[in-house]
């Protein structure tokens, strides 16, 4: 049957999941489906539910409706928590163990041959940088290195689908980068990667489409650069001037929609940013200025997440 | 649906690794140390000194004590230790069921009593008491320490991530079982209120069974302590694995 053939090409598939906490609606009868090898980005602010459906998804805590499937195996289940790996929030590797002896015990719990385990353990912790600190006790490790580490955690079964929640969240750049390098070439080798992340650029970089849930619901769902396109409004033209100049002025412009201050610059909202920029040209003649520097920007996927969430909200 | 015996036996590899886990954690934790070994001793000094109790009689009571708190030091603090270290979230993503986690900390407690019940043993011996059933002995061991360590869990239930609450807890059950099971008073010295009150402590049976190999008798026949022994523990292990699965989504 054809729709048959299309489920068997979904890693994880999400109907009408729903999760209640007292009187609070954590997740709101969400409904969705991430292909298999698709690198698949869960937005939203604060309290919007993305941690509470990855524990759903990862059978960590039960669901109240709907139901979910990994790889079509019900979520929660033991099959599907072996075909994926997990990088849960705030989790914490043991840190009475060294690293090599927290991995070696993840590989246990997945059921990973001895031998086969101490390849991959090796491998994953020299890709991460790690392998030469893998004797000492977690708890002398960075939280970088933590990071760096629970990934190799999460890889050490080499699962077909991985869940990642908010894997670069206050790292610093380095670990960021690396962990983001991973993610790449991990997809690229045909992975499924479900992330959860507040940071945009990320999402943007990594991501072959988003959804973005907020209070429970989601409210978009696509790839990110036509998300973009739905803040039709948003284009902007930043500019700095020679001297100072009044934001009301710039405001009374033909087609502004907003002004905001950045440091010594001006960003311009408007739907028509080359007819902006021949204004601010014209602008600057007639008050005696020089245009220091002048782009045009479009809608950034933060852009987006903000209009949308925002609109819901309203 | 049953699960197959591949998956059960794939589950109870995967306790183990739990279980040496928790034996590399937790044998050296500060509470693991002070209610596990230090407490028992001290409090079973407390209760000799003045006395005039035989070997025969005494040696039982501390096998008893040591097994009971060595047992049920462990498997009360590892579940709250993880949700306060964050570690339980990813351990229960892994395919492990709620069992499985429960079962591996009970083993590590298992293991610890089963290790540290040598001691007395050791001590017996050096003092010249001649254990006339060490066979019966060593099954009471292996089932009290289960049945303990079953005990033991069932104290961090309540979804705390303070081990200190759970140990509380356990204190408030661990030490009023030790007063009325046979320890420091025999059996066939209490009243019949006494000995109704002692009969719903696993610790009893244990104890008994302990003075039929040791001191040659005991005061409930040797089979019923058994049976009360494997009883408790099906009942205990039963209830750990029923109520931490429901607790357990609670504490992430």
């Amino acid at each position: 049957m054809p729709g048959e053939e299309s489920n068997r090409n979904l890693a994880i598939k999400v109907n009408d999941l729903t999760k209640r906490y007292g009187q609070i609606v954590a997740v709101d009868h969400i409904s969705f489906a991430v292909k298999r090898g698709e690198l698949f980005g869960f937005l939203g602010p604060n309290g919007a539910g993305k941690t509470t459906t990855i524990r759903m998804l990862t059978g960590v805590i039960g669901l109240d409706e709907g139901s979910a499937s990994i790889l079509g195996y019900k979520a929660g289940s033991l099959k599907a928590k072996q075909a994926t790996g997990v990088l849960p929030e705030m989790a914490n590797a043991y840190p009475d163990l060294s690293g090599w002896n927290n991995l070696m015990f993840t590989a246990e719990l997945y059921g990973v041959p001895v031998r086969k385990a101490r390849e991959k353990g090796a491998e994953l912790l020299q890709a991460v940088g790690l392998f030469s600190r893998k004797d000492d006790l977690v708890s002398a490790y960075s939280k970088g290195m933590k990071q760096r580490l629970i990934l190799c955690m999460a890889l050490i079964s080499e699962p077909q689908v991985l869940f990642l929640d908010e894997p670069t969240s206050g790292l610093d750049v380095q670990s960021a980068r690396l962990i983001n390098d991973m993610l790449r070439s991990l997809n690229a080798s045909g992975k499924t990667i479900f992330l959860t992340t507040h940071d945009m650029d990320e999402a943007n970089q990594l991501c072959q489409r988003v959804a973005i849930i907020n209070q429970g619901k989601i409210v978009a769902m696509d790839a990110p650069e036509k998300l973009k396109l739905t803040t039709s409004g948003m284009h902007s033209v930043e500019v700095s001037f020679s001297g100072p100049v009044s934001l009301e002025a710039l405001a009374k412009l033909p087609g502004v929609n907003a002004v905001k201050t950045l440091g010594d610059k001006y960003r311009l909202y408007t739907a028509e940013p080359g007819e902006l920029a021949a204004s601010l040209v014209n602008y600057s003649y007639s008050s005696g200025l020089r245009i220091v520097s002048l782009n045009t920007l479009a809608p950034t996927l933060e852009d987006a997440f903000v209009a949308l969430t925002e609109r819901e909200v309203k | 649906m049953m699960p197959s015996v591949t998956t059960v036996l794939q589950q109870l590899r995967r306790s183990l690794a739990i279980a040496r886990k928790d034996i590399r954690i937790y044998y050296s934790k500060g509470p693991v140390v002070i209610f596990g070994l230090l407490f028992p001793v001290f409090l079973f000094l407390s209760f000799l000194i003045g006395r005039h109790l035989t070997v025969d009689f005494m040696m039982p009571g501390l096998l008893g004590m040591i097994l009971f708190f060595t047992a049920t030091a462990i498997s009360p603090i590892v579940v709250p230790w993880e949700t306060m270290g964050r570690t339980l979230e990813r351990l229960m993503s892994c395919p492990v069921a709620n069992g499985t986690i429960i079962l591996g900390d009970i083993l590590a407690s298992f293991i610890f009593g089963l290790v540290i019940s040598l001691v007395p043993i050791i001590i017996t011996l050096a003092l010249g008491v001649a254990i006339s059933s060490p066979a019966i002995l060593a099954l009471a061991i292996i089932l009290g320490a289960f049945c303990f360590a079953s005990l033991g869990n069932l104290f961090s239930i309540p979804p705390t991530n303070l081990p200190a609450t759970a140990n509380m807890i356990a204190s408030v059950i661990k030490f009023p079982l030790v007063f009325i099971s046979g320890v420091f008073i025999s059996l066939d010295e209490l009243p019949a209120w006494g000995q109704a009150i002692a009969y719903i402590s696993p610790l009893t049976y244990f104890t008994d069974i302990a003075r039929h190999c040791i001191a040659g008798q005991g005061h409930i026949p040797a089979a019923i302590d058994i049976l009360a022994l494997l009883a408790f523990s099906v009942v205990f292990l039963t209830l750990d694995i029923r109520l931490h699965s429901r607790t357990m989504p609670r504490r992430i």
